[in-house]
């Protein structure tokens, strides 16, 4: 079961990244992330945005839907649309490659993706859309210390 | 964000105030593109101080810049990085080809 969970609906306009990236880190914000964590997550999902609307919607008006779960400690991120999908996901998780290098896209989406979370899936059916499924523990830095301390491994 | 030429040194400085992502490379490689035209500076070095963000839509837009400078035979330089970003442009290699100087003061 889940811990907690909640939904986002969208236009796919550029504007709403920074929109979706600072929901998604309020959100994440209660299993008291790092500045770094959090800054991971924000990338992730600013990264999985833009794909959407450059690539699954190619600028076109579309809704971008994300669902959030904290399960224990972790964030699980699903960021999906129903765009035109990605024909060779393989190639698309690769570094550097893209299919916009005229709109100067660095192709390191997918990258960025997988070393800030610690799992990213991708699900794509052309001509339907995308999903993308991405999970990050966050570690309990301050829970982890109180515990130590209980133990009475430190004198 | 604020554009400003240094006339005696060609230096075009342009301090990014805002977060940099997809929506935001639009409005400023528009206005750096110009300023670089118009001046045609001999290095144009880009202010991070107040950049608190930036996604792959950086990368590429640093890179684009990056060429363009080399087109008219100038160079370019990133200052006052943040440990996030300096993550991000690590990870694409840009460090290799783009000088990163950590603390500096840009008047």
């Amino acid at each position: 079961m889940y811990d907690n969970e909640m939904r986002l609906e969208f236009l796919s306009k550029s504007s709403n990244e920074a929109f979706a990236r600072i929901t998604v880190a309020a959100f994440a914000a209660q299993l008291d992330p790092t500045i770094e964590e959090l800054a991971d997550i924000k990338t992730a999902v600013s990264e999985a945005v833009t794909n959407s609307i450059i690539h699954g919607y190619e600028n076109m008006e579309g809704i971008i839907k994300i669902k959030g779960r904290i399960i224990k400690n972790t964030v699980e991120l699903e960021i999906s649309d129903t765009g035109k999908g990605i024909e060779n996901v393989e190639l698309a998780r690769k570094p550097l490659y893209t299919t916009k290098a005229n709109l100067e896209r660095s192709g390191m989406g997918f990258t960025i993706m997988e070393s800030f979370m610690d799992e990213v899936e991708i699900d794509s059916v052309l001509g339907l859309g995308t999903k993308v499924i991405m999970r990050k523990k966050i570690k309990k830095h301050i829970e982890d210390l109180d515990e130590i301390l209980s133990v009475g491994g430190v004198c | 964000m604020n554009i400003n030429y240094e006339k005696k040194d060609k230096l075009l400085i342009v301090e990014i105030t805002e977060e940099i992502d997809h929506h935001a490379v639009e409005k400023i490689r528009r206005k750096v593109d110009d300023g670089i035209t118009r001046y045609m500076p001999r290095k144009t070095i880009f202010d991070f101080s107040r950049v608190t963000f930036m996604d792959s839509a950086g990368i590429g837009m640093i890179i684009g810049r990056y060429k363009m400078m080399k087109l008219i035979g100038g160079s370019l330089e990133i200052v006052n990085i943040s440990s996030t970003v300096k993550r991000i442009l690590e990870m694409s290699g840009i460090n290799k080809i783009i000088p990163l100087e950590g603390k500096k003061e840009v008047v």
